[in-house]
């Protein structure tokens, strides 16, 4: 059967190859913003807003639910700049490659035991190389706005995001190496039939085994979506903006959808690598219900990772560059390695 | 136009070098980039420029441009009276703005060899430091966005509002009080007022708790702040550092103690914080320290305020004899003074003012080589400026 | 850089947590209103029948924001045969508070208590020329100036009326 088909379970219909890409390029291309949209109101709008002693938008529609869709609309409706001396090929290029590299990082997310839009036997792989085509995009916008702040954050964000694509990994490599496979079904199929010392009921969700994967793997991503602590490319109060200073009206629409988007699929990852995806203990892996079910638990797997990813982005002050980069190359890599070793001892004992 | 004088063209000259160095240069540079930092910028606390030249990310040299928010405080003096200076002089170190007219107002009153009742010099110094509090709050706040932690600035606004309404309840305006007056101040307390002040200082005090666990705990602030900008203290006396920048750099000193003329701070029981280590985290840490302090100060203050007149006898129409006066206090900012030179008629002649901010910048050029790009900013944050009161 | 020890960075994420549980301090402007204090300097109201236009205000203004015009009159002598008297009358009362930097100089140094202040604050205006209050606007403010209130206990200072 061909491993790329989805829908044909779930619909119970007999759909062309070509219908079924369809549809599913449509769900990515409608599921990508409301994500961004709802991960934005909930924790952008208001949770920072409760942290920080207030309300937050109350008057577009009832408690602020429209101000987004608001912001939105005013972004499309602002004029086009572009600085003098920029390069405006590039210029224009770089927020579509951001998002463009945000798109693809859904196709292999998994939300029911059928319901995957690309079942690659290497979903995790193509996930990793796919996020780190948005540095690409970062420093095209450092380089073609033609600004000294941009340049610098373009270079800060260079440096940073390449360096933090190791632990992420290697985070990652430990959990492979537990379930014994790269693709993503697999590897929640691995947790929903493990057993923890011989107790099986609650499967063998890795954030329980692979605790200090888990800790390096939600540094990694918060360094990765370049949030605080790890916000030097976007330090708001020294460079104002860094790579994103020169653009304006919906080219910034791009670099926010890309953010949060990026945010949502990371935090979706996360879930299906840590905390067992879609599979809810007490049903069968293969279960049909899963398929309407999965939806609803992964999205609430997502949101309390989404929670603690926005809860340190808003109470810790940033890293300097050059503790940055300690950070990453003299602590948190030495760490993921010993995990893995530690995860490959494990695995051949046990 | 006439050939310009010999000094003229030194300046054409100096002026077009700056220009020339602080122009946006795209082409590639190998030896350094010129970055303009302002003079619109968030970190700078208003219309600050710092024309910094860098090597990647390490700072070569960089040196404050200022006077962009230049008002002519001094050059408005020299026609204005006594109440309508005092009106003005409110604006130029806003945060604390009660604080700016107590030495003017002291300098006059040397000068007309006039004293304030003790009731009027007891509720003086109490306002004095709910300013202090007020300033100072608000710094802990906006340095923890300097160095990008975005919450504390908020609970700092919130709990400055308590303040504010404080002030406002006995002056009438919340930013800008004018209450102080030659021979005594405007108005009495009302009722109710030394009570609800009590339980704003509870409030206040909860938030510096709160700013120990969320900040001063914090690894990551104090890797950022910690040996960063450092002033050693010989250099941060001949620069003329003053207020809490000096005393981070341990020099035991503070005009509230060593020279309270028309304050009385001499009579209630305080103490004076340093720090040897003379970096960003020491000045914040002083600052910290002050505010407790200052909240300990208003309520020993509250509980001994003596009854009285608020007013001395002065006449209607205030004409300060001829004479010099200097007064200096420990204002928020720094030591701040006056330089009153009256020729006995309704306005002063000469009114210099020695604004603390303006010599608190001046060690920029010296301390902000070799530093990281993000450092400028901690550095300039610890430092504490408040725009008009470095441009007057 | 020195190893990062864990306690201080979790308990800082405490205090966010708490704070967030907290009943926040937003008071929604325009539907929910706070109250100024009773001497907040929001707008000068005048009392027209104490004004006698002696110009104090107008020269003691930093702004020169205060604008008035009068002339005098023979008001009619008060018994049979004797002289008339000359009266003041003020044509034009005009506070500019485009200008007006709400120091309350004039308020302080007005010797026939004829301005007081209020802390009505609402009365913006799409144009700038509207900013100028003029006689019967400043009038119609002493309907909003509170009473002065009692003072601590301690001062000597009585407080004074103000004319209804």
């Amino acid at each position: 059967m061909n491993h790329l088909a989805g829908i044909d379970p779930i619909l119970a219909l007999s759909l062309a190859y070509w219908q079924q890409s369809l549809i599913k390029v449509g769900i990515v291309a409608i599921v990508v913003p409301t994500a961004a949209l709802i991960l934005g109101y909930v924790f952008l709008l208001k949770m920072m807003s409760f942290m920080q002693s207030r309300l937050g938008p109350m008057e577009a529609g009832p408690y602020g639910l429209l101000q987004l869709l608001a912001d939105g609309a005013k972004f499309i409706q602002k004029e086009d700049i572009f600085p003098d001396a920029a390069d405006r090929r590039v210029f224009a290029l770089a927020p579509v490659v951001v998002l463009m590299s945000t798109f693809l990082l859904y196709l292999i997310i998994p939300v029911g035991p059928d319901a995957i839009s690309a079942n690659f036997d290497t979903g995790i792989f193509f996930a990793l190389a796919v996020s780190s085509l948005s540095v690409i995009g970062i420093l095209m916008a450092g380089w073609a706005s033609a600004s000294k702040y941009s340049l610098l954050g373009g270079l800060r964000a260079a440096g940073q995001l390449i360096a933090y694509e190791l632990p992420l990994v290697l985070a990652v490599v430990g959990v492979v190496i537990q379930a014994g496979t790269l693709s993503m079904q697999g590897i929640v199929h691995a947790q929903a039939t493990g057993e923890i010392f011989g107790f099986g009921w609650l499967g063998s969700p890795y954030i329980l085994t692979q605790m200090l994967g888990f800790v390096i793997f939600m540094i990694a991503v918060q360094a990765e979506l370049t949030q605080p602590p790890f916000d030097m490319p976007v330090a708001e109060s020294e460079i104002v903006g860094g790579y994103q200073v020169e653009y304006s009206g919906f080219r910034f629409l791009f670099f926010f959808m890309g953010e949060f988007g990026t945010a949502f699929a990371f935090a979706a990852i996360a879930s299906v690598l840590f905390l067992g995806g879609w599979w809810l203990p007490g049903f069968d892996a293969d279960s049909n219900w899963l398929n309407v079910l999965g939806p609803i638990v992964m999205f609430v797997k997502v949101m309390v990772v989404s929670f603690f990813i926005f809860w340190i982005r808003f109470t810790y002050p940033r890293f300097r560059e050059d503790q940055l980069q300690t950070f990453a190359w003299k602590f948190l890599i030495p760490l993921a390695l010993a995990n893995i070793v530690l995860t490959g001892i494990f695995k051949v004992v046990l | 136009m006439a050939t310009p004088t010999l000094p003229e063209r030194s300046q054409l000259a100096y002026i077009a070098s700056q220009a020339a160095d602080s122009r946006l240069n795209v082409e590639i540079e190998t030896e350094g980039m010129t970055l303009n930092i302002g003079p619109q910028h968030p970190a700078t606390h208003g219309t600050l420029r710092i024309v910094a030249k860098l090597d990647g990310e390490q700072v070569i040299a960089a040196e404050p441009i200022m006077g962009y928010m230049h008002r002519g405080y001094e050059k408005l003096s020299e026609v204005r009276t006594y109440p309508q200076v005092t009106a003005l002089v409110n604006r130029i170190d806003w945060m604390g703005s009660f604080a700016n007219e107590v030495p003017f107002i002291l300098a006059a009153e040397k000068l007309m060899e006039v004293e304030a009742p003790p009731r009027a010099q007891w509720i003086r110094t109490i306002l004095f430091e709910l300013s202090r509090i007020a300033n100072v709050v608000l710094f802990l706040g906006d340095m923890a966005v300097q160095v990008g932690a975005i919450t504390p600035v908020f609970y700092a606004f919130r709990d400055r509002e308590y303040v504010l309404n404080q002030i406002e309840a006995v002056t009438g305006g919340r930013f800008h009080p004018n209450f102080d007056r030659i021979g005594g101040l405007k108005d009495d307390l009302p009722a109710g007022w030394i009570a609800d002040t009590k339980a704003v200082l509870t409030k206040v005090d909860a938030f510096c708790d709160q700013l120990d666990t969320l900040l001063l705990g914090n690894e990551i602030f104090q890797a950022r702040c910690r040996g960063v900008g450092v002033i050693p203290a010989d250099v941060a006396l001949s620069y003329g550092l003053s207020g809490a920048n000096l005393r981070a750099s341990g020099v035991d000193h503070d005009l509230r103690r060593d020279d309270p003329s028309g304050l009385v701070h001499d009579q209630i029981d305080w103490k004076v914080w340093t720090h040897p280590d003379g970096d960003s985290f020491a000045r914040y840490w002083v600052r910290l320290q002050e505010v407790r302090e200052a909240i300990k100060m208003v309520g020993q203050l509250l509980d001994g305020i003596p009854s009285g007149p608020i007013m001395a006898k002065v006449p209607r129409i205030i004409k300060v004899p001829a004479g010099e006066a200097y007064v200096a206090t420990e204002n928020p900012l720094g030591q701040m003074g006056y330089y009153v030179l009256s020729d006995g008629d309704l306005n002063p002649f000469r009114v210099k003012i020695r604004t603390p901010s303006f010599n608190n910048i001046s060690i920029c050029p010296w301390l902000l080589r070799g530093v990281y790009v993000p450092d400028i900013v901690t550095i300039l944050g610890s430092l504490y400026f408040i725009l008009g009161d470095i441009d007057r | 850089m020195p190893k990062p020890q864990v306690p201080g960075l979790i308990k800082g994420l405490g205090v966010t947590f708490k704070e967030m549980l907290s009943p926040n301090v937003t008071v929604q402007y325009p539907h929910e209103k706070e109250d100024p204090a009773p001497r907040a300097r929001g707008v000068i109201a005048l009392h027209e029948e104490n004004c006698t236009s002696c110009m104090l205000c107008v020269r003691e203004c930093p702004d020169w924001c205060i604008y008035i015009e009068g002339h005098k009159y023979l008001a009619p002598p008060r018994r049979e045969g004797g002289k008339p008297r000359q009266r003041n009358k003020l044509d034009r009362f005009d506070i500019d508070y485009g200008l007006c930097m709400y120091c309350g100089i004039c308020v302080e140094v007005c010797p026939f208590e004829a301005l007081f202040w209020s802390p009505e604050y609402e009365y913006s205006e799409p144009r700038l020329a509207d900013l100028l209050h003029d006689k019967t606007r400043l009038g119609d403010w002493m309907g909003t100036v509170p009473d002065f209130e009692s003072y601590e206990s301690g001062s000597e200072a009585k407080p004074k009326k103000v004319p209804r």
